[in-house]
């Protein structure tokens, strides 16, 4: 083989991998990274995508949302509602999962509540919020039960009073999402061994010494990713939000979704609401490489 | 392989070119998107198409139909680009924005050179001196009373005027019953509560929010306005989830028995039937301050229609307004949509065959059509500030002038 031949040779064995990849690298880039970088540069022009020459803003646009105070209740109320989802989604769905996997329970009733608790799931957005909505209506079920049995002495307004509603749909988001742990874990709990348990009998442990020495440890790697990956999409929730409350009363429910939509479809501030949309960009990916990172380090 | 081509082949390939070139030269094709379709009885506004263009040779108008929002969004968008089609549908909302993006035609030029009789049109939109829209029809607001439960009530007149009103709305609630003399909707989903249930009160008195063309919000009809809300709500009247209420819901209490009164838009008379056939109901005008005797200001939504600036065809796209705006294609399009005529000579149908709409075409011939959102910016941005100061007054975080204070500083930044 002569010289030139080999180099040849050489260059296409290492052009090759490229050519495979291509088709996946180019629909990336178009339905990935070009809307995104497109966004980036809406936000730091003037009037984008509503003038044809629109003129270079600078940092005028980030600047604007930083001085809002609205923007910073969004992402109090943003950290809030996705806090607070993650914790009870991964406790109700630990309970749930430890439930379902338990041998005390009988096999019939585990059944049935297996199917009873993974119902939220099958549920889309819309119809989750337009349940609840129904359901804490001033003169929904709940507030009837609950003046029945005298815990509220009058109608409470849920989602309309600003000291209940972003407990109201952080509530409904937590019924919705716990599901997604609950399955997860109980995947988890089936594979763990049962001579660890075995063996703990043995040494006359009790059942919380197992589930904290024996099962949180096991279950670790999976709560650590699921709770990761719940925080990322709970951060960017929201058609429950904007259908229960569209971020009302007051501003009591605005997230950074919410904001940045009405930046953009109220405002008609489409350069401002790109900025918004960047910084939940940042924070996402921030979250995201975090978790990556711990993939990798498994 | 090689291929031979027959010259007889190529003279007909020639001839069906030619054929093809000369008919897209004869026809011109007007692209109109719109919203009315979808909202209309299933072909109707293509009939009316057809009809246009059987009257018109060498036009084809293609229809470009979606639900509301996505119009919106497409006309934005095409305003932006250059790309919005020859005729639009249009919202009195949108109308300031477009106009800032030089994205609609002035109608002046063209009604002049028609000879076109500007008295037969119940109104024409116009921003910075341009003629940019005509309501081809409006869908009026009047106050639907639930009589049975009025009766009940002991309201032996409808209200007329605010103070007869709260009187009513007193009379008619009973929280033990689920039962409340008025509902108002001011979810923040859509802000459109604002204009419909509470400058209502202050068009229909003949009253402005505007003064010379800025916000006037401090002024005494706003003020007032938010303070009679207020005195509802203190009473305990309104219907409870007023920030999260949405129209729809409004309407599913008016029509279950739970809300004694409503202001709504008169495209609902079927829907309320529909629900609820037993439903014993009347249309009454928004009730007035005391001692007002004059005309007056009926709060209406509209398909308003347009022309694109860019558009190559504006000669023919003016033809198709004209059309729909004239006496008999309105009076049709209008009885289909169930709405009232943006000509003044037209008479839909359904006002003769039906007592609700025969009354609220009275209320209609008695009053004027209003709505001060049209025409200004990002309207639904300002009802959005609005409405947030509203509801920090019914939550008691405000008195009505703090509220319209506030409201005020925000519109200001935005004029």
């Amino acid at each position: 083989m002569t010289r030139q031949k080999r180099s040849h040779h050489k260059l296409k064995r290492a052009v090759a991998p490229y050519l495979y990849l291509s088709p996946s690298l180019l629909i990336i880039g178009l339905l990935m990274l070009l809307p995104m970088v497109t966004v980036i540069a809406y936000s730091f022009q003037n009037s984008a995508v509503l003038r044809r020459d629109p003129s270079f803003a600078g940092l005028k646009h980030y600047q604007a949302i930083f001085d809002d105070p609205v923007f910073w209740a969004s992402l109090w109320h943003t950290l809030y509602f996705t806090c607070m989802s993650v914790i009870f989604h991964m406790t109700i769905g630990m309970i749930f999962a430890l439930m379902l996997n338990s041998d005390r329970i009988n096999p019939t009733l585990r059944n049935i509540l297996r199917v009873l608790y993974i119902l939220p799931w099958l549920f889309t957005a819309v119809i989750i919020a337009v349940i609840w909505r129904l359901l804490l209506e001033p003169n929904g079920v709940v507030n009837s039960i609950l003046m029945q049995i005298g815990i509220i002495g009058s109608k409470v307004e849920w989602f309309s009073s600003p000291q209940t509603a972003l407990h109201a749909v952080t509530f409904a988001n937590i019924w919705a999402g716990y599901p997604l742990f609950m399955v997860s874990l109980l995947a988890g709990l089936q594979g763990i061994p049962k001579d660890f348990y075995e063996a703990a009998d043995i040494d006359g442990a009790k059942a919380y010494q197992k589930l904290i020495f024996i099962t949180i440890p096991q279950l670790m790697p999976i709560i650590i990713s699921i709770s990761l990956l719940d925080f990322i999409w709970t951060m960017q929730v929201f058609p429950l939000i904007w259908i229960t409350t569209g971020g009302g009363p007051i501003y009591a429910t605005e997230v950074l979704s919410t904001y940045t939509y009405k930046l953009a479809f109220s405002s008609y501030n489409l350069s401002q609401a790109s900025a918004s949309a960047v910084v939940i960009l940042l924070i996402s990916l921030g979250l995201t490489l975090f978790y990556i990172r711990y993939q990798k380090a498994r | 392989m090689t291929f031979r081509i027959k010259p007889a082949m190529l003279k007909i390939a020639a001839a069906a070119w030619l054929l093809g070139a000369t008919g897209a030269l004869a026809d011109t094709t007007l692209e109109f998107t719109q919203w009315w379709e979808p909202e209309l009885p299933a072909g109707s506004l293509r009939s009316i198409m057809d009809e246009f263009e059987a009257a018109n040779p060498g036009i084809k108008v293609t229809l470009v139909s979606g639900p509301y929002a996505t119009t919106r969004d497409q006309i934005s968008v095409g305003a932006a680009t250059g790309t919005l089609s020859d005729v639009v549908g249009l919202d009195g909302a949108w109308v300031n924005n477009l106009n800032a993006q030089n994205a609609l035609a002035d109608m002046n030029p063209m009604m002049d050179a028609s000879k076109f009789d500007k008295g037969q049109v119940a109104d024409i939109i116009k921003v910075d001196g341009k003629a940019v829209m005509f309501p081809v029809a409006s869908f009026v607001y009047p106050v639907f009373v639930n009589l049975d439960l009025a009766a009940k009530a002991g309201v032996t007149k409808l209200p007329s005027t605010r103070a007869e009103f709260l009187d009513a709305a007193k009379k008619m609630t009973d929280a033990n019953k689920n039962q409340y003399g008025w509902v108002l909707p001011l979810s923040l989903q859509s802000p459109g509560g604002v204009q419909n249930d509470l400058m209502s009160w202050v068009w229909a008195s003949g009253q402005s929010m505007m003064a010379d063309g800025k916000p006037a919000l401090e002024g005494k009809p706003v003020v007032d306005m938010l303070s009679f809300v207020k005195s509802l709500n203190d009473a305990g009247t309104i219907s409870p989830g007023i920030a999260t209420k949405t129209e729809q819901e409004k309407v599913e209490e008016f029509v279950n028995d739970r809300a004694g009164m409503m202001i709504d838009s008169l495209a609902h008379v079927n829907l309320i039937r529909k629900r609820n056939p037993k439903l014993n109901f009347d249309l009454i005008p928004v009730p007035v301050v005391e001692n007002y005797t004059g005309k007056r200001g009926l709060p209406y939504a509209s398909w308003g229609i347009g022309i694109s600036a860019a558009s190559k065809h504006q000669e023919e796209a003016w033809k198709l307004v004209q059309y729909l705006m004239s006496e008999k294609v309105n009076a049709k399009l209008v009885s289909l949509a169930n709405a009232f005529p943006g000509n003044v000579n037209a008479k839909p149908d359904f006002v003769t065959s039906d007592k609700a709409f025969g009354k609220a075409f009275e209320i209609f011939k008695t009053g004027y059509l209003t709505n001060e959102f049209t025409g200004l910016p990002v309207a639904e941005d300002l009802m959005t500030q609005f409405d947030v100061q509203a509801q920090k007054m019914l939550a008691g975080e405000q008195t009505p002038e703090q509220a319209a204070a506030a409201a005020q500083k925000g519109w200001m930044a935005k004029f």
